[in-house]
């Protein structure tokens, strides 16, 4: 379709979008007045996946499957999608803020000779321009950054624009472009899974539990991890407390780390320091419990308990499994 | 072994910032200036990869104003062997994309084997320069990178990127772009003989002209900087333990509908 909003699929690598993409394929539907289409560069996709696509609003499906595609290298995507660009000519280029799609956007913005912005919080049309709200100098200012011209390209910060309500039983309209897929110079050597916490990842989670200093050594994140795994939270930790090794880094929220935008954020024995903030401001509840009433998160907080973590974690564990029955 | 590595000067986080007069700058006068951290585990990487071959070449690009050069220094002062600063009004409004193409016309008079680029500047957090500048020279590029290693020939470079759920290694010929990652390294502070010698290290100036790279309008723009909306005001919730708790998460449940 002209002048459609195309939304490239993040996936979890087994044939699947991530839910993130209900969120990015309501928001191009909401701008273009139902235009959105999803674009899918993949060595797998599987019946399920493409169903779920299109029950979360893509009218149009380009499926790009080809084992060249994964793992994601930005010099190979990078041409096979402003092939399919110069040939459809879609209005704009959506992803969400992962760290792929970050690098993707940008690289086929440069190759395309237009604009790119970053981590987006907020879409609008002004008249029949673009406007994008992004958080700037960490998450002090918002900036308004509008495109000289199409295709506008952007990625989207997770849990920050509605999703879509799915429309069950949508059946998805797939389209394979023949393409070339080139080789590539980067070769995969090696791949180190992380050992699974069993909890959800930190920059997708809804919910959010974070440890700073005040935990005090590594073995008491474990009361965190309890909390976590009752509401179904994932759990992240202030610069402090990964400078301790006492987490890694990828566990690490703020400037230097993780952009997170959770529905919750539960944050125990963190002080609130403005880098840590830029990581987690725009998240849209903020709970704080930090010994001292003074501690800088209080003031960003919608609700703070003034107390010890060591007991109120523990206290607020009992009380969440007995409202929800565990 | 010739490694290059842009870097930039941002106001440090813990300074105040203003919205300008004209509401689409910041106000520039009181700020506390830096180079972005990113850029730091950059240099630092590729002064750790210089020292462990026993030979090469640092040499450090920044472009804007007169007051870049400071930024220029430290990276010398850390042991960097020269610097070029790219200097010229015409680039003051320069996007990621203009950035980018302004860096990619240094490293193709430079010819260096590896870039190495911070994650993102920490003043506009876009993170861009790094893939834009890598696919303009059409070199392949790995960003959040936590660990690297050249090969004794230093033809290849081995490089783990940080995606989620884990760490991919790759293998890549050189020349090749890396962003680097919080975790890559712990960056090196200036000794004082560094910052001496740093004096005598050559900064040379270049301005569009020597590069032949045409000021073209920016690609994306800024419309307005504005200041955050207020927060509402928080409530602290008091009383023993017991009952903090259970009112906290009764109003998490009933007021905020969060849980
Ligand atoms: C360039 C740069 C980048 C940075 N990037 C990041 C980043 O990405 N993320 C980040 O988090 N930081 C970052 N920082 C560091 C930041 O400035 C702070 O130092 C850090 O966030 C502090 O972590 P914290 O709150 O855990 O520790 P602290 O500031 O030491 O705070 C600990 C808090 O715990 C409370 N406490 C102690 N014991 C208890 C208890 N028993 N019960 C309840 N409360 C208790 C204390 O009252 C205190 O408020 C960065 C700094 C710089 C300079």
């Amino acid at each position: 379709m002209p002048n459609a909003f195309w939304c490239v699929v993040e996936d979890d690598r087994a044939g699947h979008p991530k839910k993130v993409m209900a969120e990015v394929l309501a928001e191009a539907a909401r701008l273009s007045g139902g235009r959105a289409e999803a674009v899918w560069l993949t060595d797998r996709a599987e019946p399920d996946g493409l169903r779920r696509l299109a029950e979360w609003g893509a009218g149009k499906i380009w499926l790009v499957e080809h084992p060249g595609l994964a793992p994601y290298r930005g010099e190979v995507w990078a041409p096979v999608v402003a092939g399919l660009v110069a040939a459809q000519a879609p209005r704009a280029i959506l992803g969400a803020v992962t760290s792929r799609q970050r690098e993707f956007l940008a690289r086929l913005a440069a190759r395309l000779g237009v604009g790119f912005a970053a981590d987006v919080v907020g879409l609008a049309m002004d008249g029949d321009r673009l406007v994008a709200t992004r958080p700037v100098y960490a998450g002090k200012l918002l900036a308004r950054v509008a495109w000289a011209r199409p295709p506008w390209i952007a990625t989207l910060r997770p849990n920050v624009f509605k999703p879509a309500d799915p429309v069950a039983g949508r059946e998805p309209q797939i389209e394979r472009p023949t393409v070339t897929v080139p080789d590539g110079a980067l070769r995969l050597a090696e791949r180190r899974e992380e050992v699974s916490t069993g909890l959800p990842e930190l920059s997708e989670a809804e919910l959010v539990v974070s440890g700073g200093r005040g935990l005090k050594g590594p073995e008491n994140f474990v009361i965190l991890e309890r909390l976590a795994a009752v509401i179904g939270a994932a759990v992240g930790a202030s610069r402090a407390a990964v400078d301790a090794g006492w987490r890694p880094h990828r566990f690490q929220i703020g400037q230097t780390g993780r952009t997170i935008s959770p529905k919750l954020y539960l944050g125990f024995g963190i002080s609130g320091a403005i880098q840590h903030l830029a990581g987690m401001r725009t998240s849209k509840l903020i709970v704080a419990v930090n010994k001292d009433p003074e501690a800088p998160i209080f003031k960003i907080a919608d609700y703070g308990i003034v107390g010890d973590l060591f007991e109120v974690v523990p206290a607020l564990t009992e009380e969440f499994k007995k409202l929800l029955g565990k | 072994m010739k490694i290059l590595v842009p870097v930039k000067q941002v106001p440090d986080t813990a300074t105040q910032v203003k919205v300008g007069q004209d509401a689409r700058q910041i106000e520039t006068g009181g700020i506390t200036w830096i180079i972005s951290p990113y850029d730091e585990f950059a240099v630092e990487e590729a002064l750790r990869i210089k020292e462990k071959r026993g030979e090469g070449e640092v040499v450090v690009v920044s472009l804007g104003p007169d007051r870049v050069k400071e930024a220029l220094r430290s990276a010398l002062a850390m042991g960097a062997d020269r610097a070029i600063h790219v200097n010229d009004p015409a680039f003051n409004e320069a996007d990621t994309l203009l950035t980018a193409r302004v860096l990619a016309a240094v490293i193709k008079q430079e010819a260096p084997a590896l870039v190495i680029v911070g994650r993102q500047a920490i003043d506009d957090d876009m993170g861009a320069v790094p893939a834009q500048l890598a696919e303009l020279l059409g070199w392949p590029s790995l960003y959040w990178v936590m660990e690297a290693a050249i090969d004794a020939g230093g033809r290849t470079i081995r490089a783990g990127r940080q995606v989620e759920g884990g760490l991919e290694v790759f293998e890549a010929p050189l020349p090749c772009v890396l962003t680097a990652q919080k975790g890559l390294n712990e960056p090196r502070y200036p000794t004082l003989k560094g910052i001496m010698g740093a004096k005598k290290k050559e900064i040379k100036d270049l301005r569009a002209d020597d590069l032949g790279v045409a000021p073209e309008s920016a690609q994306l723009s800024i419309v307005r900087l504005e200041t955050l909306p207020p927060r509402p005001p928080g409530r602290i919730i008091g009383g023993d333990v017991r009952e903090a708790a259970h009112e906290l998460v009764r109003a998490l449940r009933e007021e905020a509908k969060a849980i």
